[in-house]
């Protein structure tokens, strides 16, 4: 599966909602995410793709669209 | 070895409702409930000191653990918003208890403030004896009720907290604790010239990730399952942010004691005004008890409690 499938494969299980936003689409803007479900979303990443997100990464402006999710993973591999 | 003796708290009296303050901050009652949990607040009167009231909830904390100012080792005193810096509260609650030769330390750490005093406490009463610990905050004074300030200002009322820790009987034995801090993120909560600063959405993305792992880790240490935990009193910071706790350490949510609602956030006073009250419908203890705060620094940490 390409990431940004599983990336949305989190987000469908943390939000609850079968979602299919565009892929520079803020999460934030679009309400799918907040404060709270952002750290539901980020845990769901870390164990998805097997990564360690550190809390001084924990900002919305790194996770906003899944393309910025993307890269960001990219970065931690 | 180190026990919990005793809490005790003091409110001003002044209620402050959501309908009160929605109109300063161009927001609705309905908001602020929703996005807080918060009802109402209490506001000091515009003689109250950070001190004075400190000194009130002191007394009270002395009287309910059937000890006099003289029994005590040692005063550790946490506010973010004293009216001084240097020397802070500490001193002045100490000589309105009648001592002048007590050492009594200021912790000038907003929100998780009492924690680290619990936990600094816990570490010195074997040494210096009975330890009164105090959370005094005005915070009122330092938010502005406008609608830039809507995010923080809707939050905070006034308040104090106390505890005794002793060190050779009480209801409950400290026997864990764990302590962190992180000055990477300083800037997203602070107290700086006389206004507290917060990125609200900074500050719950911080605290929902910590404040689980900390409680997690001291469970995880003393083979405690979070089913188990008789009560989990924690820093009143937001209602959504406790509940999300609650999850994320699968215990149930009505094991999470609150008051938020009828007091706020009272920042470093609200663990020691939770616990009292806590304790005042709790006669007895049968099981652990978990504490935990979050706040400036970043600091953030749990304590654990096991019935005597």
């Amino acid at each position: 599966m390409e990431p940004q499938a599983r990336i949305l494969k989190v987000l469908k299980r943390v939000t609850g909602k079968e979602i299919e936003p565009g892929t520079d689409e803020s999460l934030f803007v679009s309400g799918l995410l907040d404060s709270f479900a952002l750290t539901d979303f980020v845990t769901g990443l870390e164990e998805e793709f097997g990564v360690t997100i550190p809390d001084s990464d924990l900002s919305a402006r790194k996770f906003d669209t899944i393309r910025k999710v993307e890269v960001y993973l990219a970065s931690k591999a | 070895m180190t026990f919990l003796r005793a809490f005790g708290s003091w409110l001003p009296p002044r209620s402050v409702s959501n309908e009160e303050i929605a109109p300063l901050v161009n927001a609705t009652p309905e908001w602020i409930l929703e996005v807080s949990g918060i009802r109402e607040r209490r506001y000091a009167d515009e003689t109250d000191t950070v001190a004075g009231i400190g000194l009130l909830a002191a007394r009270d904390c002395l009287r309910k653990g059937g000890a006099t100012a003289a029994d005590l080792g040692m005063i550790l005193v946490a506010s973010g918003s004293s009216e001084r810096f240097c020397p802070g509260p500490a001193c002045e609650i100490a000589a309105g208890l009648g001592l002048s030769s007590t050492p009594a330390l200021d912790i000038p750490v907003s929100s998780a403030g009492s924690l680290i005093g619990l936990i600094l406490a816990s570490e010195v009463a074997p040494r210096f004896g009975l330890v009164l610990v105090v959370g005094t905050e005005i915070m009122s004074r330092r938010v502005v009720l406008n609608p830039e300030g809507k995010n923080s200002a809707i939050l905070f009322g006034d308040g104090a907290g106390a505890a005794l820790v002793d060190a050779e009987s009480g209801f409950a034995r400290i026997t864990d604790s764990c302590l962190y801090t992180d000055g990477a993120s300083s800037e997203i909560l602070s107290v700086q010239n006389g206004q507290f600063h917060m990125d609200g959405p900074a500050v719950i993305m911080q605290a929902a990730r910590k404040i689980p792992r900390a409680i997690n880790e001291l469970l995880a240490r003393n083979e405690i399952v979070a089913s188990d935990v008789e009560a989990f009193l924690l820093h009143q910071a937001n209602l959504n942010l406790i509940t999300r706790v609650a999850a994320s350490v699968k215990a149930p949510a009505e094991r999470f004691f609150t008051n938020i609602g009828k007091y706020g956030n009272t920042s470093s006073a609200s663990l020691l005004i939770a616990a009292d009250e806590w304790r005042g419908e709790h006669a007895s203890v049968s099981g652990p008890l978990v504490f935990s705060a979050f706040g400036s620094g970043l600091n953030w940490g749990a304590l654990l409690a096991v019935p005597c």
